[in-house]
């Protein structure tokens, strides 16, 4: 566990020192969630019907594009073979790298969304509904793509292969996010859709670390 | 477990390909005459679907390949990662193009069958949403799979992705089918399973059974490429050691 620990803060440690990488990606969010009003017109109800989608979406991508960093830095500059050779389960190094870039986009993500959401007209429950699902479905993005990062590490064109892989994996997510956003909306209760998020997040937990640290070793050999 | 080891030398999985190759060949092809000739002349057409329902004998068989064709990835991506198994990659290699193609023949035949029954090509149907993301994991594999210069890599990462990608499809497919009934469908796709009259199971099944025997063949062929695509890769390499 202190290794966890270990690991977790010195990969929030390399952010804290160049805080420019985290900027980026959650400027990223916010000008490609601009661009859809400017592209679908400044219609006030169109616009609060899709935002829960399009802020949703954004939130995948945003999240995808800061994912294809995740290992290879470790890998080029022989930290990987380190933390293969250490007397802890790879699995759980595995876990505080996805746990690591969860706070720095998951998080800001899920903070960011609302203030999004009021621009496009979101009412006060469903920008409560919107904060919440990013908070409970984010850790799940992390995790598939930390997997699909895994698999992708040392492949030729990395980056589009990792959104290949990952976003056919990530449609529960999605569906049960943006869903709840629109139950919400209606004025029904979406706790049924958070538990599912939740419980997609457990699967994820569950499952990725074992898969990530099977990929690991092998692009280590 | 004894007929795997037997299978594991690629050079004897050659020989014993070679072999069944021509009976196999004979049977895919008389499946295919019998299979036909119930499909387009024997079988009566729907009353309500008309001709198009001859449609249904490629389009469903296809969809269920297609879905036993990933389930094959995923138990050759368990033999390949526990056991090594030699030749489980390579069938992998070779399967994965044919389980994508014949998705693919699913999503157009049923977009075919769906512009005269339905009045479009394409609704946003549960069952056609995850048969299109079925196909978009295969295509995943396939892309990891050739994604590296060190094949063994390619095949135990996508071998890795196979699992995962068997273990997600149940999740995808009912979160799709939930994501349907939340927006209230166009409309919904009716093949009645059990009430289907004899006169359209016969040839379905017949229909079935012979690209099935297609679906082995083919893998069967590709997977004796594979191994001659190795055998010369391995050959240019101490080639050019050798000069």
């Amino acid at each position: 566990m202190s290794g966890f620990i270990a690991l977790l803060a010195r990969d929030l440690h390399l952010v804290w020192r160049r805080p420019g990488d985290v900027a980026v990606v959650l400027a990223f969010f916010v000008v490609a969630t601009v661009l859809f009003p400017l592209g679908i017109g400044p219609e006030t109800n169109l616009l609060a019907r899709i935002a829960a989608g399009v802020l949703w979406c954004a939130a995948l991508f945003a999240s995808l594009l800061s994912l294809d960093r995740l290992f290879v830095a470790d890998y080029e500059d022989g930290t990987l073979d380190l933390l293969l050779l250490a007397p802890w389960p790879l699995e759980l190094a595995a876990l505080a790298k996805c746990a690591a870039h969860w706070i720095v986009t998951g998080l800001p993500l899920a903070i960011l969304a609302p203030f999004l959401g009021i621009a496009f007209g979101l009412d006060r429950s469903s920008l409560l509904a919107l904060a919440a699902t990013l908070l409970v479905g984010t850790p799940t993005l992390s995790l598939i793509g930390g997997l699909a990062a895994a698999l992708t590490l040392g492949a030729r064109r990395s980056g589009a292969l990792l959104a290949l892989l990952a976003l056919p994996l990530c449609v529960p997510t999605l569906i049960f996010g943006a869903g709840a956003v629109e139950t919400m909306a209606i004025g029904k209760n979406f706790t049924t859709h958070l538990a599912i998020l939740g419980a997609l997040a457990l699967v994820a937990l569950a499952t990725t670390p074992w898969a990530m640290a099977a990929a690991l070793r092998q692009a280590g050999e | 477990m004894a007929d795997l080891h037997f299978l594991a030398n690629p050079a004897r999985f050659r020989r014993f390909s070679q072999r069944v190759m021509p009976s196999l060949s004979f049977a895919t092809g008389l499946a295919f005459l019998v299979g036909l000739y119930f499909a387009l002349v024997q079988s009566p057409p729907d009353y309500q679907q008309g001709e198009t329902v001859r449609i249904m004998f490629v389009h469903v068989p296809s969809a269920w390949l297609s879905m036993a064709g990933y389930a094959l990835l995923a138990v050759l991506g368990a033999s390949l990662l526990v056991w090594r198994h030699p030749l489980a990659a390579l069938v992998a290699r070779a399967a994965a193009p044919v389980g994508a193609c014949f998705a693919l023949v699913c999503l157009i035949t049923g977009s075919l069958w769906g512009r005269p029954m339905w009045g479009t090509y394409w609704v946003w149907d549960a069952r056609l949403t995850s048969m299109l993301l079925l196909f978009f994991l295969y295509l995943g594999h396939i892309a990891l799979s050739r994604a590296y210069d060190d094949p063994d890599r390619g095949d135990r990462a996508a071998a890795i992705l196979a699992l995962i990608g068997a273990i997600n499809l149940p999740i995808i497919k009912f979160s799709v089918d939930w994501w349907n009934t939340l927006h209230q469908p166009a409309s919904v796709m009716k093949l009645g399973g059990p009430s289907i009259h004899p006169a359209i199971l016969t040839p379905l099944l017949w229909m079935a059974g012979s690209l099935l025997l297609l679906f082995i063949l083919l893998v069967l062929v590709r997977t004796e490429t594979e191994i001659d695509r190795r055998r010369l890769e391995i050959a240019e390499l101490s080639a050019d050691q050798a000069a």
